[in-house]
């Protein structure tokens, strides 16, 4: 189809040369490696915060650090982490690679836009780094008041305006691919032909766009109120701290499926290719996307169960927070369907795959024990939480996002990584993970409290486990840096469809694609996921006539 | 090319009319004791005002059906954040207070 | 997935259009249509709108809590507003939008220096908003209620009223009505840009979508200020 020969062809790597031509690009995907780039060494510094998290664990006494020191760096690792990691991972790295491709355009809709972002989250990184060095931030990510408006002594100001800033970013990425995926599909890409990729990102720019605003004048109201002292979260004015927790969370908890959504997109695209079956209940996992980033924004009090809130708003949010299970549940079941009677083929994307569906269901399910009113009483701020979330983040979206770096590996460098490496270090991965955070659900439910360095006795035992553990983890995380930078140098050069995968990128264009993508847009004519033998064409058999005469792009 | 349907210049003359005569109103009927009523009563107003602002003024009734509903979509979740943060309040009070003395801190929390 | 690479139909149309140089004005390689840009600018900037709407709306979200728990100090702190004022203010901001429609309407029959009347004219109304504005926060200065190190609450004729509540109330009014302020004064940077593209001209009937889409932006500061009037200084 393309007459390009699997070697040295001009592609959007080699296009041009110069740190000019990168910094100021406007491609899409060389906007997509620079997030790479940026983000995997936001998630290094992240991950150093938590060793020295893990290393003061190892004792029950608060030995390593000073009660003020340790404060600060739980608080560096969830900012870290959360806003400068997760947030951007998939949707900065992946979606902005591979929406344009996988919709058949040449870019999103806007580019200027999209490197504005990227400069935006740099810019934000830079304060926030700032604050960091200068000795950063002792509030917890989560900011609370008065402490982080009047009384915490670190830099939260700058801080707050760091994540502000980074805040932007996040809207403006989020409204490119909105109106990306609405206006630049193919001539014949109806909505329900598009990859489940797109659906999830479609959800996660909702999230992002109608979210962050809030969060943004909330860390506004807080730096207004440290350094003009106007009053608003200050009990001894009246001002109710709860409110903030409110503004706070009407973000935050959307903000966390914004951490998982791109996951889901990622992981549908995987087990389809690996089970070589089309995707069970297409339609349900498309509509499960949007139902979760609806429904996510009605479920925010379940942070604040224990805060003051009145006990039968917290019945609303905590009947609220069951329903929101439902589609996320509906996920799993349907990848699980897809790969009855696939031909499963165990690659290392697969792997992680399956390793995100044991360990999401795990966090999922924990999710809910914390969401009853009854039992968070008892486990509120003990590491049964941490555990819950690390489960679901970690064990849920880093996985996800691993997979998907391994699955698109060869189409974005033009390199195949050692498979072998691939299986060793998702092996790591996943042990390590388990031994770092399944014995701090047993060691929160015994009632160890979550951001204090010091613990009773008789918790240590588990607390070596964690620590060990997350070495593992560690050293798993370290494998795949190094053998992924490795294959850039000495990988095998990648054909133009390795895993011999359904989609538009992998069909449409070689391994890198050049630079404008597509040579001429294309036209789809079918479903996605058109694997094996058993799957279908479009039920619909007008509609795979004349692409011309489809109805408007809406 | 699209919607291009150019308004008639006495349509925006007439919404202006009737965003002044909105203005005037709900200065006016804050002096009229309704009790409860009057602060509804001004978002109606408001709201109708940035009705017309939205359907007339930003072309929205001469759109396509996506376009107004990215503009709702934008006042829904503001509904959900009011709805659901005023419910905690509301619903505050209706516990038996703890046995506990809080100072009242002007809340008149009961 | 079956993938023609073929000429789509886009394709064709896309070489026939490159003829007519009064429609590519402006049109960015990565569309196919200039139809399509058109398009998705507008849905970009309701969506950067929708946005906003949510900026605005965690303030009045914590507005609506405080107002329900100090309704007596909060009814007391906006009888210190100046109503006449903040009426004049409506009106003129209300007419900005109405010139900022006609700019629109003008751009859309490719009248290029009625646009930049109709701008100008959206720009004087919107510096008379903003003087008078200076106008009462300086006042408010004065009498000491801009919360900060200079706050001072002595109106003992208000009874039942704690200082700490109202200066919650001119907390949300300072922040409120600064942010919208801001937003103007953006508006304002954005509309010299617009008036510097118009008399470059690029802009005609064919490409108006920077003057639409800086219509929807300043109708969206208009809508603000509708409901902010009301509920800041017409407490009843």
């Amino acid at each position: 189809m393309n007459a390009h020969a699997a070697e040295s062809h001009k592609n959007y790597l080699n296009e041009t040369y110069g740190l000019k031509s990168w910094l100021l690009s406007l491609d899409h995907k060389r906007i997509g490696i620079m997030y790479l780039i940026t983000i995997s060494a936001f998630f290094i510094l992240g991950g150093i915060f938590a060793s020295f998290i893990r290393i003061e664990l190892l004792t029950p006494k608060g030995d390593l650090f000073e009660a003020e020191t340790y404060n600060r760096i739980f608080t560096m690792h969830g900012v870290v982490m959360i806003f400068f990691f997760l947030i951007p991972s998939i949707p900065a790295v992946l979606g902005n690679f591979l929406l344009p491709l996988m919709l058949g355009t040449r870019d999103v809709a806007f580019p200027r836009l999209n490197l504005l972002s990227f400069y935006l989250y740099g810019f934000g990184g830079t304060f926030t780094m700032l604050a960091i060095v200068l000795g950063g931030v002792d509030t917890g990510w989560t900011f609370y008041t008065p402490y982080s408006s009047t009384y915490s002594n670190s830099f939260v100001a700058l801080a707050l305006v760091g994540v502000f800033i980074n805040g932007f970013s996040s809207i403006l990425t989020g409204v490119n691919f909105i109106v990306t995926i609405h206006k630049m599909r193919a001539p014949g890409l109806t909505w329900f032909r598009l990859p489940l990729f797109v659906w999830a990102h479609y959800a996660t720019s909702l999230l992002q766009v109608l979210g962050t605003p809030v969060v943004a004048i909330t860390l506004l109201l807080v730096v207004f109120e440290r350094v003009f002292n106007i009053g608003i979260f200050n009990p001894t004015l009246g001002g109710d701290p709860v409110l903030m927790q409110h503004l706070f969370w009407f973000y935050s908890h959307p903000a966390v499926y914004i951490m998982i959504l791109p996951g889901f997109g990622v992981i549908s695209e995987v087990i389809a290719c690996f089970a070589r079956r089309r995707i069970f209940g297409y339609s349900f996992i498309a509509f499960s996307s949007l139902a979760i980033a609806i429904l996510g924004f009605f479920v925010w009090g379940h942070h604040m169960f224990v805060s003051g809130q009145s006990t039968y708003a917290g019945m609303v949010f905590s009947f609220l927070t069951f329903l929101v299970a439902v589609p996320s549940a509906i996920k799993i079941f349907n990848w699980a369907f897809t790969m009855y009677k696939g031909s499963v083929q165990l690659d290392s994307p697969m792997l992680y795959a399956l390793g995100f569906m044991g360990l999401f269901t795990i966090g999922g399910l924990t999710g809910l024990v914390c969401a009853t009113l009854g039992v968070v009483v008892h486990i509120h701020d003990t590491y049964f939480v941490v555990a819950h979330f690390h489960y679901v983040m970690v064990g849920g979206m880093v996985m996800a996002f691993l997979c998907g770096v391994h699955f698109w590996w060869p189409k974005i460098t033009g390199r195949m990584y050692s498979e072998s490496m691939g299986k060793l270090s998702v092996t790591l991965i996943y042990a390590g993970f388990n031994l770092t955070f399944l014995p701090q659900f047993v060691v929160g439910y015994l009632g160890m409290p979550r951001r204090y360095h010091t613990y009773p006795e008789e918790y240590q035992a588990l607390n070596i486990m964690s620590t060990a553990g997350s070495s593992v983890l560690g050293l798993g995380f370290g494998l795949t840096f190094v053998y992924l930078i490795w294959s850039l140098f000495k990988g095998e050069k990648a054909t133009a469809n390795p895993y011999k995968a359904k989609g538009l990128e992998w069909e449409g264009m070689d391994s890198p694609p050049i630079a404008h993508n597509f040579i001429d847009i294309p036209v789809v004519m079918e479903e996605a996921y058109a694997y094996g033998p058993d799957h279908h064409g479009d039920p619909d058999p007008k509609k795979s006539s004349d692409p011309a005469k489809e109805k408007e792009v809406v | 090319m699209s919607d291009h349907h150019i308004l008639p210049l006495k349509t925006y003359f007439l919404i202006f009319g009737a965003l002044i005569f909105g203005t005037f109103l709900t200065v006016a009927v804050t002096y009229v004791d309704l009790g409860w009523f009057n602060t509804p009563l001004a978002l109606l107003i408001a709201g109708t005002k940035a009705t017309l602002v939205i359907l007339y003024f930003m072309h929205v009734k001469y759109s396509h059906k996506l376009v107004g509903l990215f503009a709702f979509t934008g006042f829904f979740f503001i509904i959900i954040l009011l709805a659901l943060t005023l419910q905690d309040y509301y619903t505050r009070g209706w516990q038996e207070p703890l046995p506990v003395d809080f100072l009242d801190l002007g809340q008149n929390l009961k | 997935m079956v993938i023609q690479i073929l000429k789509s139909p886009q394709t064709q149309l896309r070489r026939k259009k490159l003829s007519d140089t009064a429609q590519t004005v402006g049109r960015q390689h990565h569309f196919e249509t200039a139809e399509q840009q058109y398009e998705s600018a507008t849905l970009g900037m309701w969506a950067f709108i929708a946005q906003e709407i949510l900026f605005f709306g965690g303030l009045f979200g914590g507005y609506c809590v405080y107002r329900n728990l100090y309704t007596d100090a909060f009814r007391a702190a906006s009888s210190l507003l100046d109503i006449p004022l903040g009426t004049f203010n409506t009106v003129v901001l209300i007419g900005s939008s109405l010139t900022m429609a006609l700019a629109v309407r003008c751009a859309q029959q490719g009248r290029p220096k009625a646009i930049i009347s109709w701008i100008l004219a959206t720009l004087a109304l919107g510096s008379v908003f903003l003087v008078v504005k200076y106008f009462e926060y300086s006042h408010k200065w004065h009498d000491n209620l801009v919360p900060g190190a200079s706050f001072e609450w002595n109106h003992p004729e208000f009874v039942n009223v704690f200082g700490g509540n109202v200066k919650i109330f001119f907390s949300f009014y300072f922040v409120m009505t600064g942010m919208h302020a801001l937003h103007m004064v953006i508006g304002a940077f954005l509309m010299f840009w617009l008036i510097y593209k118009v008399m470059r001209g690029q802009i005609n009937e064919h490409y108006y979508t920077p003057v639409e889409n800086m219509g929807l932006y300043w109708h969206f500061v208009d809508i603000v200020w509708i409901f902010l009037f009301p509920l800041l200084y017409l407490i009843g």
